[in-house]
């Protein structure tokens, strides 16, 4: 499909959702109470401006969110990396990781608030919880597809263990881990959303909890919508960063 | 004359690889499968020597046991007189599916097999790789990515980088198979200039009884299940060669031996599968 049919149809399928939207809450088919018009939605958007809140939240839960993704991600890639090079350290970290894994992250919600209160440090955990332990499995995976014969090139070249692990496996692995970082970058706002929602003072979920308290639907649209929006904004930086880093990927995929 | 003949033999030259009695076992389903059985022979020093068998002769199984990337079950290998255990720097390895490194550019492939010798700059070593690059004919692709080139430049690239870092011996396991016969032709014109020039001794695995003939000193015929040595041939004409011998008379009677005693090998299998 040529590039300039891909992005009207793109634009038209945005337009359209926009255009229903508008028909259903302008013509007062729904009550602004459950659903505001767009119109509405933008003025809600500069009353927090105005007061000061709406930069500010999202400055916070960015920082909530990059953090709680950074540390899960320094744990993840050289335990992923030892699961998948080292049988002995598969059989430490796999069963416990594997028991963890299927607890779900928000039912450790109300410890999360016991042990750390409402700080930055309950949403880094909860964000942790969440994130890491999906994540550590798929940086597994990502290196245990590395073709074989690369490995065996390394041995014939004289490479250590180490040095094959971090010259050949992790370059290999590399493009796989960035599409896995990308994945449960977007992860990561669910799980920072409902830590916001429970128990916050400020951030994006937070305000959505509050305008939930006050029925001001307005802005729990205009929350929701920009918590999409700024998922689509990473995830478009995160495709960018991969052409970037790996331009021999494009000229594999051009091959066939 | 006889005197002359002794010095044109190979086997007045030093020993480089000397296997007996070489077996592998491997566990499948709980059965125990013999891949090679007892194996006996000798490569000297470069010397071109082929091991030709049908799939499943273990041929491939034996250059890996060479390679050190896996580990023999019982007998002697010994490479220079040294046993071999694991991989190392004295043997190069070129693999059927290249196994470049994607994210290199092609001197950079070659490069990478300079990593571990110590005492060279990287300018050094980028002018190296840059050499060798020349001698296998891809000059002027040297910064050009493993998915921007052809099968056959992707296998110059790999046999460049398995002879920058001077190894004793080159181990060659079926390089040329994946490509198409013109390519493949000129590979093995490639393969026995290169031969001619760095004077290494190499252990070539190929199913094709052309190709053994046409490169080789001596050929190693071997039969399946289990993996052993049929049939010793020194195939006794001069070298370099070109298409023109592929026709001669000789040719054809050592392409004769060889595709007999296989047609041999395949019916005393077929009759011990029926008893």
């Amino acid at each position: 499909m040529p590039l300039r049919k891909y992005t009207v149809l793109s634009v038209a399928s945005i337009l359209f959702v926009l255009a229903v939207w508008s028909v259903v809450t302008y013509s007062k088919l729904i009550d602004p109470l459950f659903l505001p018009t767009p119109g509405g939605t933008l003025e809600a958007l500069s009353k927090e401006i105005d007061e000061g809140i709406f930069f500010k939240d999202v400055g916070v839960s960015f920082y909530r969110i990059l953090m709680g993704f950074v540390i899960s991600t320094i744990f993840a890639v050289p335990i992923g990396m030892m699961m998948a090079t080292s049988r002995t350290w598969q059989a430490v970290w796999e069963p416990l990781i594997g028991l963890i894994r299927y607890m779900p992250a928000v039912a450790f919600i109300p410890l999360s608030i016991l042990w750390f209160g409402t700080s930055d440090m309950q949403k880094f955990f909860i964000l942790f919880l969440g994130v890491f332990f999906q994540e550590v499995i798929m940086i597994a995976d990502n290196c245990k597809t590395v073709n074989k014969s690369l490995v065996e090139v390394g041995h014939t070249l004289g490479f250590t263990k180490g040095e094959i692990t971090r010259s050949i496996v992790f370059r290999a692995a590399l493009p796989g881990m960035v599409d896995t970082f990308r994945t449960t970058w977007g992860w990561a706002w669910t799980y920072l959303v409902v830590a916001e929602l429970v128990a916050a003072s400020e951030g994006l979920g937070f305000r959505i909890m509050q305008a939930q308290r006050y029925l001001s639907t307005d802005r729990i649209v205009l929350g929701i919508l920009v918590i999409g929006l700024f998922g689509l904004i990473t995830d478009q930086l995160f495709a960018w960063l991969y052409r970037r880093m790996f331009p021999w990927k494009t000229l594999e995929k051009a091959k066939g | 004359m006889a005197v002359h003949l002794a010095q044109e033999q190979p086997a007045s030259k030093e020993v480089m690889l000397y296997a007996e009695d070489v077996t592998k076992t491997f566990m499948s389903n709980k059965k125990e499968i013999t891949a090679l059985d007892r194996v006996h022979l000798t490569i000297h020093q470069e010397e071109f020597v082929s091991l030709l068998g049908p799939s499943g002769c273990g041929k491939s199984t034996f250059l890996r046991l060479v390679a050190g990337l896996d580990a023999k079950t019982r007998g002697t290998l010994t490479l220079n007189g040294v046993p071999i255990e694991g991989a190392g720097r004295d043997r190069g390895v070129v693999f059927q599916q290249y196994s470049l490194l994607p994210w290199m550019h092609a001197w950079e492939n070659v490069a990478f097999a300079l990593k571990k010798t110590k005492g060279l700059t990287a300018a050094q070593k980028k002018e190296m790789a840059y050499h060798f690059l020349e001698l296998v004919g891809l000059r002027g692709f040297e910064k050009h990515y493993p998915a921007q080139m052809s099968g056959g430049m992707q296998q110059r690239v790999a046999i460049a980088r398995a002879l920058v870092y001077r190894p004793k011996m080159l181990l060659m396991d079926e390089p040329f198979g994946a490509l198409d016969a013109q390519t493949r032709r000129d590979m093995q014109d490639l393969l026995m200039r290169i031969w001619a020039e760095e004077k290494c001794s190499v252990l070539f695995v190929t199913h094709d009884v052309d190709e053994a003939i046409y490169l080789s000193d001596r050929v190693y015929v071997m039969s399946a299940h289990p993996g052993r040595v049929a049939k010793e041939m020194t195939i006794d004409m001069h070298k370099p060669r070109d298409w023109n011998d592929m026709l001669s008379d000789r040719f054809v009677h050592y392409k004769r031996e060889i595709v007999s005693e296989l047609e041999r090998q395949k019916s005393l299998h077929k009759q011990a599968l029926q008893a």
